[in-house]
C-alpha cells in the first residue's frame, strides 16, 4: 500500500476503508463520519502538508446502497503529491461535513456539488445554488435520473411556424 | 493602494453609538448600498453579475452570481463517446481552445493508458505554447482596454491575428479548433507552416517590448494595477488559485515543471514568479511567459523529430483520414469508434494540465462503457471566482474591473 494510505490507516483505523492506486493516482475511501478529521490531518500534519485543493466532485451510483460519492482531490505543493479522498453517502441522508474551514476554496466547489448533485454540506457558510437559478425547481441536473434534455418544460414552448 | 478596511470606516463614516456628537461628518448617509454590476457589462468577458455591497465607493462585500453561460457540458459528456466530447471542450475556454483539447486528450490517454509518438508530442507542445501566447495577448489587450489603456489592444490583436491564421492553416478553424485527437493530433504541420512559425519566432520578441513600452510608460495603468487585487501566497494556495494568478503571489506551482508532460521536459525554460501578488506582478508574469513560450517553440522546432503524428492503437485511435476512404478496415475502424466508441477499463483518473489561465483538469470516472460515466471539469476561472469576494473587499468600485481582469476570466469555462 502507498505510505500515505498506510499512515491514514494507522492514525484513523475506524475511518479508513480502502485505498486504490491506479494509473499513478492514489485514492483513499474513508467513512463519512471521519472525513473531516482525516482532511484536517492531511492539511495540518507537516508530513502530509496537503495545502492545495484541486477539486471537489461527486459521482452518482443509483444502484448502490450508498448512492452518492463525494470526492476531494488535494495536492501538496511542497511534496508534489496528490491524493483523492472519497466518501459515500446514502440518498435519504446525503450530508457531509464541509471542508471550508480547512481549504477556503472548498466554498465554491462544494456549492457546485450541492447545485449539481444535491449533496449538502454541514457547516458550509453559504450553501445555495451557484450555476443553476436560485429558484430552480426541477432537482439536481447531474443525477443519473435527471433526463439529458431536462424535465420537459421546453416542450411547452411554441415554435415559429408551428400551429397550436 | 489597498487601505485596511477598518481605518476607512472608523475615520470617515462610522458613528460611535455612545458618543454620537463625535462624528466627523454628521450629514453623511452611512447605510450600505447594493449595486448590481453586470450581467451585461463590457468588462465581465462574458455574462457575469456581481452584487456589490458598498459603503461610499468602497466594497464591503462582493457576491458573484454565475451560471448565465451554463450549458451542462458535464451532463452532455455522459451522453457521447470519448471522441465526441473533443468539440465540446473548444467551447469551454473559447479563447484557448487548443489547450482545452490538449487537457482533455491527455486525461483520456491517461485513462486508457496509451503513449503518444514523439513527433505528436512535439507538435502538441508547440501548438499549446502558441495558444498560450494567444491567450496572454488577448488578456493583455483586453485587460488594459478595460482599465482605460486602449492603445495596446490594437497591437496585441494585430499579432494575435497572425497566430490565428496559423491555426486556420493548420486545422481550418481559428477559434474552435478541435485539432487534438485522442492518441495524437489530427494532421501534421506543412513545411510552409514550420517556415512561417520560424519567422514568427524572430518577429515577435520586439513586439512584446512594444507592448511593454505602451503599458509601463502609462502612469494611469500603472497606478491602477500596482497594489490592486493583492493576495498572499498562503491565501492563494488555500483558495486553490492556479496559473499566473497563483504565481504572482510567489508560488512556483506550474504543472509543466511539477509533472512534466508532452515535450516540456525536453526544452530549456523557466517559470516566472512574482513577489507582491498584485495585478502588476501577474501582468509581468504573463509577459514573461510569452517570452518563455517563444523560447520553447524555437527549441522544439529545431529538434522536431520525424515519425507518425498519431499513435496506432486501432481499438482506440482514429485511422488516418486518407485511408478512411480507400481502405475497408480503416473505414470500419472509423465507423465503430464514432458509433459505439472505445471501452476504457473501469477506474477513475484526474489529469491536470497547465493551461493559459491555470490548472485545467479533467476527472473522469469510467465504468467500462463507451461513454464517460462521470466527467468533471476543474475550470480555473470558476475556482478563481471563489476568491473574488476576498480579493475585492476594501477596494473601490473602479477596481472591480481590474480584479476581474487579473484572473484572466472566461465565463464559458467558469459556467461550463
Amino acid at each position: 500500500m502507498h505510505p500515505v494510505a498506510e499512515r491514514i490507516q494507522q492514525v484513523f483505523p475506524a475511518g479508513f476503508q480502502r485505498a486504490v492506486e491506479w494509473r499513478g493516482d492514489l485514492a483513499v475511501q474513508v467513512s463519512r463520519e471521519h472525513i473531516h478529521e482525516i482532511c484536517r490531518y492531511l492539511h495540518d500534519n507537516p508530513d502530509m502538508d496537503y495545502d492545495y485543493i484541486v477539486h471537489v466532485s461527486s459521482v452518482d451510483w443509483p444502484d448502490e446502497a450508498e448512492r452518492f460519492e463525494v470526492v476531494y482531490e488535494v495536492y501538496s505543493i511542497r511534496r508534489r503529491a496528490r491524493i483523492r479522498v472519497k466518501t459515500r453517502v446514502p440518498e435519504d441522508d446525503c450530508i457531509v461535513d464541509s471542508m471550508t474551514n480547512i481549504w477556503k476554496g472548498a466554498d465554491f466547489m462544494e456549492r457546485e456539488v450541492f447545485d449539481m448533485m444535491g449533496i449538502r454540506f454541514r457547516n458550509h457558510p453559504n450553501l445555495i445554488r451557484i450555476l443553476m437559478p436560485d429558484d430552480y425547481p426541477e432537482g439536481y441536473p447531474l443525477r443519473k435520473d435527471f433526463p439529458l434534455r431536462g424535465k420537459g418544460w421546453r416542450d411547452t414552448f411554441s415554435f415559429i411556424g408551428e400551429k397550436n | 493602494m489597498k487601505q485596511p478596511l477598518e481605518d476607512q470606516r472608523t475615520t470617515v463614516y462610522k458613528v460611535d453609538p455612545e458618543h454620537p456628537e463625535n462624528r466627523a461628518l454628521p450629514t453623511l448617509r452611512t447605510e450600505e448600498m447594493m449595486l448590481n454590476m453586470g450581467p451585461q457589462h463590457p468588462s465581465t468577458h462574458g455574462v457575469l453579475k456581481v452584487v456589490l455591497a458598498l459603503e461610499g465607493e468602497r466594497i464591503v462585500k462582493a457576491t458573484p452570481v454565475m451560471g448565465y453561460l451554463h450549458r451542462g457540458v458535464e451532463k452532455l459528456a455522459e451522453d457521447g463517446t470519448y471522441h465526441q466530447f473533443i468539440p465540446h471542450t473548444d467551447r469551454l475556454d473559447y479563447i484557448c481552445a487548443m489547450y482545452n483539447n490538449f487537457a482533455y486528450c491527455r486525461a483520456v490517454e491517461k485513462l486508457v493508458g496509451i503513449t503518444i509518438p514523439p513527433r505528436a508530442e512535439y507538435l502538441r507542445t508547440i501548438v499549446a505554447e502558441i495558444q498560450r501566447i494567444i491567450g496572454h495577448q488577448f488578456w493583455l489587450g483586453t485587460q488594459a482596454l478595460d482599465i482605460g489603456a486602449m492603445t495596446v489592444f490594437f497591437y496585441t490583436f494585430r499579432d494575435r491575428e497572425i497566430l490565428l491564421d496559423f491555426f486556420d492553416e493548420l486545422c481550418g478553424a481559428r477559434l474552435t479548433t478541435s485539432w487534438y485527437r485522442i492518441g495524437g493530433v489530427e494532421r501534421d504541420f506543412t513545411p510552409e507552416l514550420i517556415e512561417k512559425l520560424r519567422r514568427f519566432v524572430d518577429y515577435f520578441p520586439p513586439k512584446i517590448d512594444e507592448y511593454v513600452t505602451f503599458l509601463e510608460t502609462n502612469r494611469i495603468w500603472l497606478s491602477r494595477t500596482k497594489g490592486v487585487a493583492v493576495i498572499s501566497a498562503e491565501d492563494a494556495i488555500s483558495f486553490g488559485l492556479s496559473g499566473p494568478t497563483l504565481r504572482g503571489s510567489g508560488v512556483d506551482y506550474d504543472l509543466r515543471k511539477f509533472e512534466p508532460y508532452a515535450a516540456y521536459g525536453e526544452c530549456d525554460w523557466s517559470v516566472p514568479v512574482g513577489k507582491n501578488g498584485d495585478t502588476y506582478d501577474r501582468y509581468w508574469i504573463r509577459v514573461e511567459e510569452m517570452r518563455q513560450s517563444l523560447k520553447m517553440v524555437k527549441q522544439l522546432l529545431e529538434k522536431l523529430p520525424d515519425g507518425p503524428v498519431m499513435a496506432s492503437v486501432p481499438s482506440i485511435t482514429l485511422p488516418p483520414k486518407d485511408k478512411v476512404f480507400n481502405d475497408l478496415a480503416s473505414m470500419i475502424q472509423q465507423f465503430k469508434l464514432f458509433s459505439e466508441g472505445f471501452k476504457p477499463p473501469k477506474g477513475e483518473i484526474y489529469c491536470g494540465t497547465e493551461a493559459a489561465k491555470g490548472e485545467l483538469g479533467f476527472y473522469i470516472v469510467s465504468n467500462g462503457e463507451g461513454k464517460p460515466y462521470r466527467l468533471k471539469i476543474r475550470a480555473p476561472s470558476f475556482i478563481h471566482m471563489g476568491a473574488f469576494d476576498y480579493m475585492a473587499k476594501g477596494y473601490m468600485i473602479a477596481d472591480v474591473v481590474t480584479i476581474f481582469g487579473t484572473y484572466d476570466i472566461v465565463m464559458g469555462e467558469c459556467d461550463r
